[in-house]
């Protein structure tokens, strides 16, 4: 049985990370903290979990010794904290931005402020176990990705070398912008939106060149949606491809892996890939179409910004260290209808 | 019998069809015809297709 604790745990990713550990039983939650719910069931923060725990958030200055910590503390807190967690455990995977980039320099320039632990940074794996495996269970740690950036790189990969020229367009849901209320998240004001809430420059651009080599031009909406992502990639390419040879990308770069499938149907409703159905899952689903009459390929990529996005490359990850069967805790297939 | 879908180049691998048997692509769901049993062939069945308010 191994033991897990959540550091920060009252956010939606903690709560969701808390729930796959929960359903297992071959983990054993011990742990879960949050300064600003101290002392309060789990389940008051997560009302999905109530009946399924009786644990009280603790304070994170208590930390016991575990094997593995999910630490789900917001972006700039991390770096700063990672040497005392590393101390409790001999597994960290980290859900913030802190150790996504492996470059303290680039880091400056899309965070804005100096990384506190620069020497700990490359000894985090980029946590997408399609393109990281052998490192994460070799490293024992990873660094979960960003939704956005995860959608994006696992739809742009099979092509980062053909790609001359790629524009990604990318629709996200509330629950992304995390728990903490704002204006733009008030009700009246949230509901019904197709809001350009980063035109440009946003800040996940960062980790797709790193990890696919291309500089992407991007814009993302928040869209009518609590979780899931929808992207579109309009990749360039320098050169004519049957859809056939696109399938062959695709097949050769996924064939085996058990979370990406390609949803490029010839009849039906749901035809490309729709992020409603796999809420909940840990999937990304991949479509495409190619443009008649440009050297224009689009890709689309869905997942569930909480999961694939997040708690579920977490734990993909914890299996991959584990050295388990990666799906475990992770079989759930979405709904439908939903 | 083994063949590969016209459309998306999946491997497929059938056993007792028939003539003119329509066989889904497990793949990409492509509707394939069996157009004749020696050689195994399929082609592409015809395609009724939806307006999506185009």
């Amino acid at each position: 049985m191994n033991t897990v604790s959540i550091i920060g745990g009252s956010g939606y990713v903690g709560g969701e990370v808390a729930r796959l550990v929960l359903m297992r039983d071959d983990l054993e939650l011990v742990q879960v903290t949050s300064s600003s719910t101290l002392g309060e069931h789990v389940h008051s923060a997560h009302p999905n979990l109530r009946g399924r725990t009786d644990l009280r958030f603790t304070s994170p200055d208590e930390l016991k010794d575990v094997d593995f910590i999910f630490s789900a503390l917001p972006h700039g807190t991390s770096d700063s904290k990672m040497k005392d967690l590393l101390s409790h455990a001999e597994h960290v995977i980290d859900t913030s931005a802190d150790f996504r980039l492996n470059d303290p320099e680039v880091y400056r320039k899309w965070y804005g402020h100096d990384h506190a632990s620069p020497e700990l940074m490359e000894s985090f794996p980029y946590g997408l176990p399609e393109l990281h495996r052998s490192e994460i269970r070799e490293k024992g740690r990873a660094a979960a990705p960003g939704c956005v950036a995860t959608s994006t790189i696992l739809g742009l990969f099979p092509f980062r070398e053909i790609a001359q020229r790629v524009l990604v367009d990318s629709k996200i849901g509330s629950s992304a912008a995390g728990k903490t209320v704002s204006d733009s998240s008030h009700h009246p004001e949230r509901s019904g939106v197709i809001r350009p809430y980063a035109p440009v420059d946003h800040r996940h651009r960062a980790e797709i060149l790193q990890e696919t080599g291309v500089d992407v031009m991007m814009t993302v909406h928040a869209v009518e949606m609590v979780r899931g992502i929808s992207t579109t990639i309009h990749i360039e390419i320098g050169e004519k491809l049957t859809e056939k040879d696109v399938w062959g990308y695709l097949r050769s770069t996924y064939g085996k892996e058990p979370f990406i499938r390609v949803i490029r149907s010839q009849k039906g409703i749901f035809r490309y890939p729709e992020p409603k159905l796999i809420a909940g899952s840990n999937y990304c689903d991949l479509g495409f179409e190619l443009d008649p009459n440009s050297n224009r390929l689009v890709v689309f990529s869905a997942i569930d910004n909480l999961m694939k996005g997040a708690a579920g490359s977490a734990m993909q990850c914890m299996n991959v260290i584990m050295g388990c069967d990666e799906t475990k805790g992770l079989e759930f297939t979405g709904l439908h209808p939903i | 019998m083994n063949n590969e879908c016209p459309m998306c180049g999946c491997v497929l691998c059938y056993t007792n069809v028939e003539l003119n048997e329509l066989l889904p692509c497990p793949d990409c769901g492509s509707d394939l015809e069996v157009r004749s049993l020696d050689p195994f062939t399929l082609e592409m069945a015809p395609l009724e297709r939806e307006d999506w308010g185009e």
